[in-house]
């Protein structure tokens, strides 16, 4: 199967066409050798016994029809080994630290299987991450996938990066790793996350994949795969927590939006491909836990919301698959508030099976509640108080009002370095609420009121 | 005959050299893949391919089997969970392990398990397609009543009794045809019935607002749609875990591996209220989850519903709940779409509003061909772009569903479960209930209901002249209201799904609690009309201990104790 064909018809955009070819598998990883001597690859899109169509991932520059393409025989792979922990390589998996190349223990295809759906375990060990409005009101458990959506210009990366550093399952001792994939993200951002990494330790139990803004879009779209690859790899075959963050889905989404193009696709909203859940799907799906498997894959994915618009189609079809998503608020982030988290619009859907007695603490998902409900009563106050003033609001609004500001300065705000236990993180919430009225602490069960309430529990 | 592929490009299969029928299942490749034709051109025909064809060639082999997509059905259904080509997922983890690989087939009815088959017919008696030989015990609560297949008939020349395996034969008729306890059944076409009716009777939920608001008949049709978090799933797991159906099909179409293990997880551990048997052995299981291949995720929901017609057919409540209808529409959109086929409103296909209508047509009150009363509700969760009902999904959906439980991404950011608005949606069926509660649940439940719905109408419109004037502003007896809708709200229609006791509520004690407030709202507008300030009557104490009685283990006990303290504290305001 090495033999060279120089019968390229067409070139166009990303893609490429060749005729009259030995029968071609879809799917299949081609290199292409350019006259000049470079070699770029592409996969095949579409084969049949007259053409071949092949997206080249390093984009088309330079191809011509001399140019020779070689059909590898097989679907892309990864070489994976327990010594990429600690690697950075490129957005199709080639070493960037000027280290050797990994020498393989397996070599997997970087689409991956489905995980069957009887074999899934589901997650329900507590990930502190010593963020209070994470842990306290959107609590992220081992095999989850929770994104989070932010704009351009908010501190996505600091919140991901302190989440990195502080994610621990308390009491446990088990082996963790970071596979990070930057898709499309700027040099300067790049570096930051290596820089932390490096400060931080955290390098040498990380494989990185990076994509850069410069690099070629169409590479995108097999970055995620290649580190979610890696990630499943450590995971199942090496007893793995790993947690991956990819960043930016925004930017994979656009790589998507220009491949439809590119082969005239109809387009479905905005654009955007009309198999986007589809494809979205078959990344974050990747994550989870295996009955009988020690390993887990933890996903926490950044995603610039366009526009801040949470209907987009990016975060839209996302939010259809992922298990919740940590809203990031610029309104907040105005405020000074870090990290500005709007638990509103936030959600975690695993939260329920991750909290609770002998998990956090059986008060929990009661006072999670109670603080959704006054903060939400709290913010539309505020809307009204900007027509009608604070006079015209009765005893009750007033301090469902204060409630909304104590919420927002005593729980939702702290350090970028503070890491607070699930207790404090409870505590404050008691602490708070124990201002309004026990009238209004309808959410909460009397025997949470009379062991928790700072006014009861003293006495 | 055997034929060559032609083309690959994805899910989609061109292949020569056969002269398949539409609708066919073929085999694809050296590995056997399956797939079904959608389309025939001349010499060539085009295959929706269920699994994935990465690496497939052109040129690899095409076997026709001639015959359309079918599930097997007997005993062995309940307590199954498959794929959206009914492959047991059990039967797949242990063929090749925790991910699934493909060319790989699997039985949908396992073959060795021996049944225990007593026979109800003798020889002589004349059967027509449809009618019951015999019965096997399936489950404890379920007895599963064998069948002649629609399409035959016969008079019974032999009839066994005692185990057999479902592919055995149990039954023979004079002209040599032989009747096992499996049949199969093309998945597209409906089982044919005897006659359908308007459905009468509620499905009972055990949720406040869909049995007390908008309710659904068994054997009627309900959409809900939501955006993203807004509470899809978790009402469509309340329904299949609470309600008073003998049979729960519970389809994954397109959504998340974790739900569905979440619910293997829940259901053998959960009780049916009704049985007190484990919720698994009421339910088959169909997962087709979002990164399965999307062809099999379109054929998902015919295989749910053609099992759920299997029960109805003898005579069963069945719930199927479709979640999301939303995900099956997209996997035709994206078929279409590789078949290069003219795209309608938003990409969709012409035909969209035609499958749809023809899915839920396949619901009902029916009388089968065994001449029993059976029904299939259908309950689809829909899941609009951006949560806006606008799209195409769901306006075809609400054009042919009786119930819509619209869901507010608003009322969920603030934690008000189940986040169904109620201002907007509807029920109905509800007219044509009003008999069965007033005879079932008690004579004064409708208007009950009734009322409380024109307050919660009434609070919208006070709402927005509090947002210019603030509610200080309102004169007393609509301040009253308000407090009332308050109430409504928080302590009925809010319902945890996560609470142990909150999570299911008879209807007995709906009726309580809805009772209950409307005690206060009379009490409460006597002594207003008595001359009693405002202040007074909103600080009784008794008002705001009702909002915890629905989570306590002894409703009963804690209602009096709250309702005794509500009168002691009126008769001391005076004016009562
Ligand atoms: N009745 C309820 N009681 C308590 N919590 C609920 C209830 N309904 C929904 N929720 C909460 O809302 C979250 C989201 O609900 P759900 O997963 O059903 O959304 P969905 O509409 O199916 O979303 P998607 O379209 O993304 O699948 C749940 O994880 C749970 O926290
Ligand atoms: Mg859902």
């Amino acid at each position: 199967m090495t033999k060279e064909y120089k019968t390229i018809i067409e070139i166009s955009g990303p893609l490429m066409f060749i005729e009259k070819t030995e029968p071609v598998g879809y799917g299949e990883l081609v290199h292409i050798n350019l006259p000049d001597g470079t070699t770029k690859r592409g996969q095949v899109l579409d084969t049949s016994a007259d053409v071949v169509a092949v997206q080249v991932f390093e984009g088309t520059g330079g191809l011509n029809e001399e140019s020779g393409v070689v059909f590898s025989g097989e679907t892309i792979k990864l070489a994976v080994s327990k010594d990429m922990l600690g690697r950075i390589l490129s957005g199709s998996g080639e070493p960037l630290d000027g280290g050797p190349r990994i020498i393989p223990e397996d070599r997997l295809d970087v689409n991956g299987s489905s995980m069957n759906p009887y074999s899934r375990m589901p997650p329900e060990d507590f990930i502190q991450t010593g963020i209070s409005t994470i842990d306290g009101t959107n609590t992220l458990v081992r095999g989850q996938k929770l994104p989070i959506f932010s704009g351009s210009g908010l501190p996505h990366n600091e919140i991901a990066l302190q989440i990195a550093r502080q994610a621990k399952v308390p009491g446990s001792e088990e082996p963790f790793a970071v596979v990070f994939a930057a898709m499309g993200i700027t040099n300067e951002e790049a570096q930051y996350f290596m820089q932390d990494f490096e400060k931080t330790g955290a390098l040498e139990r990380a494989v990185v994949f990076l994509n850069l803004a410069d690099d070629p879009a169409v590479e995108r779209i097999i970055t995620p795969r290649m580190a979610l690859t890696a990630a499943e790899y450590l995971a199942y075959e090496h007893d793995m927590h790993v947690l991956v963050i990819l960043t930016d889905i925004t930017n994979y989404c656009e790589a998507l939006r220009q491949m439809g193009a590119a082969r005239e696709e109809v387009p479905g909203r905005r654009g955007y491909p009309g198999y986007m859940y589809t494809d979205l799907a078959s990344l974050y799906e990747r994550a989870g836990v295996i009955k009988g498997r020690k390993g887990s894959v933890t996903q926490f994915s950044i995603l610039t919301m366009p526009g801040d618009d949470i209907t987009h189609p990016i975060p839209d079809l996302s939010g259809y698959i992922t298990e919740g998503q940590i809203v990031v608020s610029r309104e907040l982030h105005m405020k000074g508030i870090y990290p500005p988290i709007n638990v509103l619009p936030s959600l975690s859907r695993l939260m329920n099976s991750g909290i609770g007695e002998g998990k956090t603490r059986d008060d929990h998902k009661a006072v999670s509640d109670q603080m959704y409900a006054g903060y939400a009563e709290g913010r539309d106050l505020r809307g009204l108080v900007a027509i009608v003033g604070k006079e015209a609001l009765s005893d009750r609004d007033q301090r469902i009002l204060e409630f909304a500001d104590l919420f927002e300065s005593r729980f939702v705000r702290q350090g970028r370095d503070e890491d607070r236990s699930i207790e404090e993180t409870l505590t404050i919430g008691w602490e708070i609420l124990s201002e309004l009225p026990e009238a209004l602490l309808t959410r909460i069960d009397n025997k949470y009121i009379d062991k928790y309430h700072p006014a009861h529990k003293s006495n | 005959m055997k034929g060559e592929i032609y083309r690959v490009a994805g899910p989609v299969v061109t292949i020569m050299g056969i002269k398949p029928k539409m609708y066919d299942v073929v085999h694809i490749g050296h590995e056997g893949l399956m797939g079904e034709v959608i389309r025939i051109q001349r010499d060539k025909a085009t295959v929706q391919v269920y699994e994935d064809t990465s690496g497939i060639k052109p040129g690899e082999p095409v076997v026709n089997t001639g015959k359309s997509l079918s599930v097997e059905l007997g005993p062995g259904l309940l307590e199954s969970i498959y794929d959206g080509i009914q492959r047991p997922l059990k039967v797949l983890q242990e063929k090749m392990g925790d991910f699934i690989d493909r060319g790989v087939t699997a039985n949908g009815l396992d073959r060795e398990k021996v049944w225990e088959f007593k026979p109800v017919v003798l020889i002589g008696d004349f059967v027509k397609g449809g009618a019951v030989i015999g019965t096997v015990q399936e489950t404890m609560n379920i007895e599963h009543k064998i069948m002649v297949p629609p399409t035959v008939s016969g008079t019974v020349e032999e009839i066994k009794s005692g185990k057999f395996k479902v592919d055995e034969t149990v039954c023979v008729l004079t002209d040599g045809t032989e009747i096992s306890m499996m049949q199969k059944w093309p998945v597209r076409m409906p089982r044919p019935v005897e006659k359908k009716f308007i459905p009468n009777r509620p499905l009972i939920t055990g949720q406040r607002i869909l049995d007390g608001l908008f309710p659904v008949a068994k054997g009627g049709t309900a959409a809900i749609p939501g955006p993203f978090g807004s509470g899809k799933t978790v009402t469509q797991q309340q329904l299949a875990k609470w309600s008073d159906t003998d049979i729960v099909v519970y389809i994954g179409c397109g959504e998340r591996g974790n739900e569905m293990a979440d619910v293997l997880n829940e259901f053998p551990e959960l009780q049916d209220p009704q049985t007190g048997r484990p919720l698994m052995e009421r339910t088959v299981l169909i997962a087709n989850t979002s990164n399965m291949p999307v062809a099999a995720r379109e054929a998902s929901v015919y295989t749910g519903i053609t099992i759920a017609e299997y029960y109805r057919d003898m005579g069963y409540d069945v719930s199927l709940m479709a979640d999301s209808s939303s995900r099956w529409a997209e996997a035709m959109r994206e078929i279409s779409s590789r078949l290069e086929e003219m795209p309608g409103e938003e990409g969709y296909p012409a035909y969209l509003s035609a499958r749809l209508s023809e899915f839920y047509e396949r619901a009902g009150l029916v009388k089968s061909l065994a001449g029993e009363e059976g029904s299939i509700t259908v309950i689809g969760a829909v899941s609009p772009p951006g949560g806006d009902f606008s799209e195409p999904v769901t306006q075809n959906t609400l054009r042919i569903v009786k119930v819509f439980w619209a869901l507010d991404a608003k009322l969920a950011q603030r934690r008000h479960f189940p986040s169904i608005d109620w201002l907007t949606s509807y029920s109905l069926y509800t007219k044509g209930l009003s008999g069965w509660f007033a005879e079932n649940v008690a004579p004064d439940w409708v208007p009950l209901r009734d009322h409380a719905m024109e307050l919660l109408q009434q609070e919208s419109e006070l709402q927005e002249i509090v947002q210019l004037v603030g509610s200080d502003a309102l004169p007393e007896d609509q301040q009253l209201i308000l407090e009332i809708c308050r109430m409504l709200r928080e302590y009925f229609l809010q319902q945890n799904a996560f609470h142990p006791v909150d999570t299911y509520c008879p209807f007995d004690k709906q009726y309580k609690l809805l009772k209950a407030i409307s005690k206060y709202s009379d009490m409460a507008q006597a002594s207003l009309e008595a001359g009693i300030p405002m202040k007074d009557i909103l600080s009784i104490e008794s008002k705001d201990e009702l909002a915890k009685v629905k989570f306590e283990e002894d409703f009963e006990g804690a209602l009096n104790v709250v309702m005794e303290k509500m009168d002691k504290e009126f008769a001391a305001l005076g004016g009562n």
